[in-house]
């Protein structure tokens, strides 16, 4: 492959680095270390289509390896050690809570390369992290929901004030008022990530008090399932939820990490491998909306499609001037998109949404 | 306010406490009998992949129960093989019993993931359904929730009322006495561990067919736990054990409620209710302690080998 | 049943060491069983669980930074069983002498001094015992059992956790995660093995072993919690204080949980983070039984099991093994352990029963 660009160099020196190439190759072991269960239908099992993907792209050439249900504490640092000590090239790190354990390792096995996905340090040049704007699928789905909704009022199921989840209920929110005036967005916080009856509770909840289209930031199907029970909409998370609730199911926010995967694989085995920082969105195919429900309107359809393309075609932003915070404070000016830094830390709600982010 | 939250509030906390009442009435027969079975959580979720396993391949709701029930049943005979037979420590033996059941029902339930099932259906009884408040709150339920208030009046009556319940009683009080007036304390014990695993099954099933159709794994939550300390909450009484499941559930659902409202308290706090006025309840009914004391199994934990 | 089990006149001295060594062969043949109906290769597998994890000295550190916090609270607990006090909310104890050592390692962030650490072990032990009072003031005063007083105080312990991590101790520089600061350099336990995370952590584990184990023999506390763990009304009667002795065993196990739980953070994990420990509070309960209520038990015991744990990296990685069978497996090697025990103090005999035995019954 990359030999043939060096066809001017010494023969030796060609045979030798033909040799070096082809024995990394034969050896490229990819590892995959996630929080919780394969079995979640949510975040893990999104990571885990992502390694799948992988082996069904490259075949014979790469071996991949997966650690369920390390928790982010003692357990993940010894779990990376070992697989970047057991001959793992590359490996991903698919839990905010790896951060320090990937950096750790990253520093003691330096001709390892290593993926942190939603973190933000990279304190040796052999750690990368990825995340996905998952914000810019809640803007799409937000003019949707504000266009569906009859009862004005948006149900958030939510798992942990970060800043992930706190952009996105603000994403959502800025769109529905950007089509619906009248729009609220009332939220629940749940406390936990996964506990499907929890999250059902919890749907149920803000649909007795008004709310007629259900959004969740939390791992399971259950609120959907919820949504279709009551007769109201929803949004599936991360992965495509058509099957829990073919008529609540508006569309769902995907995770691809496919994409990604691969060509980081395909770097780390072709020697391109470089240290960055990555937040890829609709663009590069990273988050992805499943079908739309056939029973929302074609002009809204329309007007979903348009926000999506525009946010690709960068006419769009979901973060554009001027935003102000609930205390009327102006975030980010007229006419002034907000940074990656000031969307990374959000940690304040927009003006307009109500109740206080718990402290 | 409008009371319009307060009926479909209510079905939820039903649906809440329904599978938390399974666990928690067939681990107090458990207890009755001088076992303490730690397993619960472990025969729970055997009971979510059985039942939910079966209600995909066959659709039928009724199968996919008894099937909930049969596999906490199964779980259920390991822990009683091991510490009825071979005297194995119960407290260790039902935790591996967690371990155990965690890890088998992932495994089985792996090709489960992503699959549906409609749920239980509702009762519908065309006029009494319909009643304003009253048709939702009593005629409302899928099946389990009145099996499940039936099963607490059948264990309450045969625990206080009927020879054998007795026999449970005293194999729990005393072991050795009722062994030597001629009782088999293996096979009541057995009986009663069998029984708890049904239960357990039940429990675990109304999660995977009821509350959330749909199957992932460790879904159970630690719901298992919290009907293993609601025992304990309602002294070894079923009726108690019911109200307690009840009290859990509706303070979960009401500060979910509370914070849709608008209450401006950390939702970490809000979580801690219901486990607090859990604590706070039963410190209220302990006070006592003359009461309290003589409902505890005196061979609670305990295991018994005829002497030779 | 044709199997029977025949008390035998005194506890078998051969038996005690040779019990857990057929329940450890029983179990490898059980499994092997099972992985060759997996279609995984049974020898090579049982290989990765037991040995490939500990053949490399960083193998050998992990396995006592995991067994050290299964030890730590197992001693602890293990006193506690034996005086028929059923703390089962170590768990929540960790976490909160986590939170309080950890919560000295912020204050002092700035500063550097040996004093540290010793000052946030303290605390940790401190905040363990504060949390286990709860039980223990609520069980001597009002009567209420302390097993679900504990455990519901474990749930409440992690909500605080997560309050603090998510709220006030987040940090500064985090960008808003729910992690605290990493902890300086002087808030750390000091390594004993370099390049490896064995630290002081399993020292002190050691020292409450041997620490309980003379408690245990030697001292008369140690011969109360036996007999009113045994016997409660003749110690009743001997005018041992019970009230005492249920403050004295929670507040051991719940200083011995509360220690873990700060060593698991400025020993291994250099931060406060959502989730501290992986369920060590209820893994230990196992280890305390496994170990027979006896602190050398409960170190091998707990060394066994910390083993379970890193043989299911083991198999994930190298074999690529499902997480789920790995519990399967451990629930198994579990049943085994505490079911050959029965092998002390009965003989199996095969056949009926004998009718003399009735009759002497």
């Amino acid at each position: 492959m990359h030999l043939k660009s060096k066809l001017g160099g010494a023969a030796a020196a060609a045979v030798l680095a033909f040799g070096l190439s082809t024995a990394a190759q034969a050896q490229m072991k990819v590892g995959f270390v996630y929080v919780g269960p394969i079995g979640d239908h949510g975040w893990n099992y999104q990571h885990h289509q992502g390694l799948l993907a992988l082996k069904k792209a490259l075949g014979s050439k790469v071996t991949t390896t997966h650690v369920e249900k390390v928790a982010e504490n003692a357990d993940a640092t010894r779990v990376i050690t070992k697989l970047a000590s057991t001959g793992h090239n590359l490996i991903f790190t698919t839990s905010f809570g790896y951060m320090n354990p990937t950096n750790k390792a990253a520093k003691r096995f330096p001709k390892v390369t290593f993926e942190h996905a939603t973190g933000y340090k990279r304190l040796s040049p052999n750690v990368s992290t990825y995340s996905a704007r998952f914000y810019e699928g809640r803007y799409v789905v937000g003019k949707i929901v504000g266009k569906m909704t009859k009862t004005n009022t948006i149900g958030y199921v939510a798992s942990f004030p970060i800043p992930e989840v706190i952009r996105g209920i603000n994403a959502t929110y800025l769109s529905a008022k950007s089509v619906n005036p009248k729009i609220k967005i009332k939220v629940v916080w749940v406390s936990t990530w996964y506990d499907p009856g929890k999250e059902a509770d919890a749907a149920k909840t803000l649909i007795d008090q008004g709310a007629d289209v259900i959004m969740q930031h939390t791992d399971s199907p259950a609120p959907l399932q919820v949504a279709e029970k009551r007769g109201v909409y929803a949004v599936g998370q991360a992965s495509d939820m058509r099957n829990f609730g073919k008529k609540a199911h508006l569309t769902a926010i995907v995770n691809n990490w496919a994409p990604y995967y691969l060509a980081r694989t395909k770097a780390v085995m072709d020697g391109s491998w470089k240290q960055q920082d990555t937040w890829h969105g609709f663009k590069e195919g990273m988050v992805k909306m499943a079908p739309y429900n056939s029973a929302i309107p074609a002009e809204v359809v329309k007007l979903a499609e348009d926000t999506r393309k525009g946010i690709i075609a960068g006419t769009i932003h979901p973060f554009e001037g001027e935003i102000r915070d609930q205390s009327g404070k102006i975030r980010i000016p007229a006419g002034k998109r907000a940074d990656d830094g000031l969307m990374a830390g959000m940690n304040f709600y927009v003006q307009g949404v109500d109740g206080t982010i718990p402290k | 306010m409008s009371v319009d939250w307060l009926i479909p509030a209510i079905l939820t906390i039903v649906t809440a406490a329904t599978p938390l009442v399974f666990a928690a009435v067939g681990e107090t027969v458990v207890e009755k009998a001088g076992v303490l079975n730690l397993g619960v959580e472990g025969m729970m979720i055997m009971g979510a992949i059985a039942a939910f396993a079966t209600a995909v391949s066959t659709g039928s709701g009724f199968l996919a129960v008894i099937a909930g029930a049969g596999a906490g049943l199964l779980l259920a005979l390991i822990f009683g093989v091991l510490t009825v037979y071979f005297q194995s420590n119960q407290v260790a033996t039902g935790l591996a019993l967690t371990i155990f059941g965690l890890g088998l029902s992932a495994l089985i339930g792996h090709s489960y993931v992503g699959k549906t099932f409609e749920g239980l259906a509702k009762l519908d009884i065309p006029g009494l359904s319909d009643i304003p408040v009253i048709g939702p709150l009593i005629f409302g339920h899928d099946g389990l929730v009145y099996f499940s208030v039936i099963s607490v009046i059948i264990v309450a009556w045969f625990l206080n009322r009927t020879r054998a319940g007795l026999l449970v009683r005293a194999v729990g009080e005393n072991h050795d006495a009722a062994h030597s007036i001629g009782y088999s304390v293996t096979l009541v014990r057995m009986g009663a561990i069998l029984f708890g695993g049904a239960m357990a099954g039940v429990g675990g099933a109304y999660l995977s067919v009821a509350y959330t159709p749909l199957w992932v794994e460790n879904m159970t939550a630690g719901r298992g736990w919290i009907a293993l300390a609601l025992v304990v909450f309602a002294s070894w009484k079923p009726w108690r054990g019911f109200l307690g499941a009840y009290l859990f559930g509706g303070i979960t659902i009401i500060q979910l409620y509370a914070q849709g409202m608008g209450v401006e308290v950390s939702a970490q706090f809000l979580s801690m209710l219901p486990y607090l006025a859990t604590i706070l309840v039963l410190v209220v009914i302990s006070r006592d302690s003359a009461k309290a004391r003589v409902n505890a199994p005196a061979c609670l934990g305990k295991n018994f080998h005829v002497s030779v | 049943m044709l199997l029977r089990l025949e008390q035998r006149p005194e506890v078998s001295k051969s038996m005690v060491y040779a019990s857990p060594l057929i329940a450890v062969v029983l179990t490898i043949l059980t499994a092997m069983v099972m992985f060759a109906l997996l279609g995984v290769d049974p020898v090579k597998a049982i290989a990765t669980f037991f040995i490939e994890p500990i053949s490399t000295l960083d193998g050998l550190a992990e396995l006592c930074v995991k067994a050290t916090p299964l030890i730590l609270i197992g001693v602890g607990l293990a006193l506690g069983f034996q005086a028929n006090v059923w703390n089962i909310g170590a768990e929540g104890q960790l976490i909160i002498g986590a939170l309080a050592g950890g919560g000295l390692a912020l204050a002092f962030y700035d500063h550097s001094s040996i004093f540290l650490v010793p000052a946030m072990l303290v605390s940790g032990v401190i905040g363990g015992m504060a949390w286990a009072a709860i039980p223990a003031w609520l069980k001597t005063r009002y009567n209420t059992n302390e097993i679900l007083t504990s455990l519901m105080l474990t749930y409440v312990g992690l909500l605080v956790l997560s309050y603090l991590v998510h709220g006030p101790w987040k940090d500064p520089e985090g960008q808003n995660f729910p992690e605290s600061r990493l902890f300086h350099e002087s808030a750390l336990l000091p390594i004993l093995i370099d390049e490896t995370r064995l630290n002081v952590g399993w020292l002190l584990a050691l020292l409450v072993v041997v620490a309980g184990w003379l408690l245990i023999s030697r001292h008369i506390i140690g011969f109360q919690i036996k007999v009113i763990g045994m016997a409660p009304m003749a110690a009743r009667f001997a005018g041992f204080k019970e009230k005492r002795l249920i403050w004295l065993t929670l507040l051991i196990s719940g200083g011995c949980a509360g220690l873990a739980g700060v060593i698991e953070l400025s020993g291994a994990i250099g931060q406060i983070v959502p989730s501290i420990s992986p369920g060590y509070g209820f893994t230990a309960i196992i280890v305390a039984f496994l170990g027979r209520l006896h602190p050398v038990g409960v170190f091998f015991a707990g060394l066994l099991m910390a083993l379970t744990y890193l043989g299911g990296d083991s198999a994930q990685i190298t074999m690529n093994m499902p997480n789920a069978v790995i519990g399967v497996f451990q629930g198994m090697l579990l049943f085994f352990l505490l079911a050959s025990d029965v092998l002390i103090r009965y003989r199996v005999r095969i056949g009926p029963h004998k009718v003399q035995a009735e009759v002497a019954e």
